[in-house]
């Protein structure tokens, strides 16, 4: 009921947002501005996700972006410098992923680190690695390896609709969402996942492994976000490992809370998640398009339009609180 | 007299705390205050040092009346309570614990030397003999409970009040303390003080007063003081009250079948102590024993909450793999914690979604699909058969009253049908109706096979609903009673560090 709510409510931002770009700038509602809108949103929605998993549970990950850079400079690296083959590449960058995540999940769970503090180290550490594996150098696709980029290059065109065409990216981000709503919605997993979040400890007295489902979060999230860094740097081609990536994770974690997931876990749907992603790209693009907002503030703005979302959700919570009380 | 405090009555949600309580100390004496757990000793004790208010009555302090609305009033008018749990800093050194808020200062700053000078004669008063400079963290907890004294004598305490001090002492620290009450009682200070060890009352006080539901029921003095009269005041004239739930169940374990076995189970609480125990099918086995005899401790070891040091755990006959909660639910053992609301429920979650927790896969397609309509059937049904009220599974479970929200605790393991119910105060902060329902609950359950093993501080629950009775007392099973031997004396006897006949060790 609440979830639902809460969907709505960053639904309406979105309208909002879009509503007043497209007043505010002729170019928003240009076809090709849109494909691009619905590109770059499946991109973040695809990491958003995965940051949504650990939140559910009630951790965080601040290395989501550095993931993405390590993930996204090792591909290019391994198929253009030495040759590998991309079906060793691929399903070995992808490991790389998975492998830091439960890293991460056994760190928080065995060793009872602070999530904050494993995955700042995991952002400092794996940004490091990116920039010396590489030797700092960019590294690219150079024009070829058109059959992998194709992935997220494929463009499917609309019937009736001259310059627009539903990007393939779109596809893989109703894929992953698809996925994840069935498994915290339709499996046993994903209700112990959610429960663990609401309260580790009745969940633990209740039989249920709590511990492996932490794990799994950050597996997932670290996962999601290696394959988003694949699906990045197949997206732009080449890739600086200094700031590839850089500030990703706090777009994924704001996408994920404007989405209703909160940071004391248990909550959290994907559809929010990812409309939560879209008002992220959007409001970016609605700074680059919009003259009189110059592009240097886009932090300030970004952050701005978060901060009044979340007081004005706090506040409406607390009238409707204060309304049942009195009517008891 | 010092202090007086008449006819007290406090009342929380439910339960009447202190139901006119009477009770004054003089300078110069030690008054001991006991009762069962439950007996409203600790309220008491907070309304004189300031912590509660009282809904009815008044205090005197030399005759005068006095109102204490927070523990600082009761500090400036010379009372000073010493926590069960103390209440020291650990990362400051002795001196600054002992001044902490009280610091002498000369505009911002501290008078470093007048502090030490202060703290040091404090300490010296309370009979410890160290440096105000050492850090509280390299104190062992009798040096830590003296500190806490030095603390009280500081703010000039008249009045002392200590409650349960020498539950984490050694026999030496526990002697060393003695020393020092008694020495300052000779020097004047009124001292009230309680425990469960009747040994220590027996030793120490010059008085007895005895509470019972919230009620002053008996006086000692002097030589009146034995451990068998505290006792018999304990558990009141009122013995062996009615016992008609299980009175037809059979107790001759002999003919019974083992459900749950425990072998030299050891806990990281009580690491030298192993535990051995049984639990037959249809049987209910109430655990007593006082606040920290390791009924808790016991109890999330056979399920797997904290790791059991050694010791194994069968299951009708089978012994439980693995040391998970998840293992010993998948055996066939359900938990109900004493916190049901930190450990129990998920509080914000409906009462469908509560009761189908622990079951999921019972009811999931496959153990993993989840099949919603059978779970709102299982839930309807659950809720249904625990007679929860009110019965709407879309409710927040968090709104429900205690004992509706326990009826959920249990229900959601009824679901899985276990063999084995570990329950750890099963009608804790739940109404008389609905503390009646859940006794009737565990009969059934236990009419349908399961064994129960029930960790219980009310005596008339202990007696009323068991078949059997074990008493912990300090970590190990101080004695096995079966239901006709089993009474209130006995019970507290060997709960509070005696036989079973009733002769008291030393």
């Amino acid at each position: 009921m609440n979830g639902a709510k809460k969907i709505l409510g960053v639904f309406s931002l979105l309208l909002v947002t879009c509503v007043a770009t497209s007043a505010l700038s002729p170019y928003f509602l240009t076809a090709y501005n849109l494909e691009n809108l619905l590109r770059r949103t499946s991109l973040f929605g695809v990491i958003s996700i995965g940051a949504a998993f650990v939140i559910i549970v009630g951790g965080i990950d601040l290395s989501i972006g550095s993931v993405v850079a390590l993930v996204g400079c090792l591909l290019p690296w391994l198929l253009v410098e030495h040759g590998v083959s991309i079906w060793l590449a691929v399903p070995g960058v992808l490991g790389v992923g998975l492998v830091l995540g439960l890293c991460h999940g056994l760190l928080v769970q065995r060793l009872r680190l602070q999530p904050f503090i494993v995955t700042l180290c995991g952002l400092l550490i794996y940004r490091g690695l990116a920039r010396g594996i590489t030797g700092d150098q960019t590294v690219g696709f150079q024009n070829e390896f058109k059959g992998i980029r194709s992935l997220v290059k494929t463009r499917f065109p609309v019937p009736g609709l001259e310059d627009f065409a539903i990007p393939s990216t779109l596809v893989i981000l109703l894929v992953v969402s698809f996925l994840s709503i069935f498994f915290l919605r339709f499996t046993v997993w994903g209700r112990h996942l959610l429960a663990t979040g609401r309260n580790e400890s009745a969940a633990r007295h209740g039989g249920i492994r709590t511990d492996r489902y932490v794990v799994l979060a950050y597996v997932i999230c670290a996962g999601l976000a290696g394959f988003g860094g694949m699906l990045f740097i197949l997206d732009v081609g080449s890739a600086q490992p200094a700031d590839f990536g850089n500030f990703y994770e706090l777009f994924a974690i704001a996408a994920a809370v404007l989405g209703g997931c909160s940071l004391r876990g248990g909550e959290g749907s994907v559809v929010g998640v990812v409309i939560g992603a879209a008002l992220m790209q959007v409001l970016q693009n609605a700074i680059t398009l919009i003259d009189w907002i110059p592009d240097n503030i886009q932090y300030a703005v970004i952050g701005a339009v978060i901060i009044v979302g979340a007081i004005s959700d706090e506040g409406f919570r607390r009238i409707v609180s204060r309304r049942r009380l009195r009517s008891r | 007299m010092i202090l007086q405090a008449r006819n007290i009555v406090k009342r929380f949600p439910g339960v009447l705390a202190l139901d006119g309580v009477d009770l004054d100390v003089s300078a110069g004496e030690i008054l001991a205050v006991v009762g069962e757990n439950g007996a409203g000793k600790s309220t008491l004790m907070k309304v004189l040092a300031g912590d509660l208010q009282p809904d009815e009555g008044e205090l005197l302090l030399d005759g005068v009346p006095l109102r204490l609305r927070s523990p600082r009033d009761a500090m400036l008018a010379g009372i000073s309570l010493i926590h069960q749990e103390l209440s020291l800093a650990d990362n400051l050194d002795v001196g600054a614990n002992i001044l902490l808020g009280r610091e002498p200062r000369s505009g911002p700053f501290l008078r470093r030397e007048t502090a030490r000078v202060e703290a040091r004669a404090a300490l010296k008063a309370a009979g410890l003999d160290i440096d105000p400079d050492v850090s509280v963290a390299e104190l062992g907890m009798g040096s830590r409970q003296l500190v806490e004294i030095a603390k009280a004598l500081s703010t000039k305490a008249r009045v002392l009040i200590m409650d349960e001090p020498t539950s984490s002492l050694t026999a030496v620290e526990a002697n060393r303390l003695f020393e020092t009450i008694e020495r300052l009682r000779d020097h004047g200070t009124a001292i009230i003080y309680i425990s469960h060890r009747l040994g220590e009352i027996e030793r120490l006080a010059d008085r007895v007063e005895v509470l019972r539901d919230g009620s002053h029921v008996g006086s000692l003095v002097g030589s009146e003081i034995t451990q068998d009269a505290i006792v018999e005041r304990m558990v009141g004239r009122g013995l062996d009250r009615d016992r008609g739930l299980r009175s037809d169940v059979e107790v001759d374990v002999a003919t019974k079948t083992p459900m749950l076995e425990v072998h030299g189970l050891r806990t990281a609480r009580f690491p030298d102590i192993s535990i051995d125990l049984v639990v037959h099918r249809g049987e209910i086995v109430a655990m007593a024993g006082l606040v920290g005899a390791g009924r808790t401790e016991l109890l999330r070891a056979i399920f797997g909450i904290d790791r059991p040091i050694a010791g194994s755990i069968l299951v009708a006959g089978e012994e439980v793999r693995g040391r998970h909660p998840a293992d010993a639910a998948a055996s066939g053992i359900a938990f109900v914690p004493e916190d049901r609301k930190a450990d129990g429920l998920l509080l914000e979650e409906s009462i469908g979604e509560n009761m189908t927790l622990p079951s999921l896969s019972v009811h999931a397609t496959g153990g993993v699909l989840r099949h919603r309509r059978r779970e709102r059937r299982a839930a309807a049904e659950l809720i249904h058969q625990m007679d929860v009220r009110p019965a709407d599974r879309n409710l927040v479970a968090g709104g429900l009253s205690g004992g509706n929200q326990q009826k959920v605790a249990v229900g959601r393991w009824v679901g899985c049908e276990p063999r084995v119910f570990l329950l750890d105060e099963p009608t804790r902060g739940v109404d008389v109706a609905a503390k009646a329902e859940i006794h009737l609950l565990l009969d059934r359950l236990a009419r349908g096979g399961a064994a129960i093993l029930a960790a219980s501080s009310e005596m008339e629950e202990l007696l009323a609903v068991s078949d059997r009775v074990i008493v912990m007392h300090e970590g190990r099973i101080a004695g096995d009673l079966a239901r006709q031997e089993a009474s209130e004396a006995a019970i507290m006897r060997l709960a509070t560090g005696g036989d079973r006949e009733g002769a008291t060790s030393r």
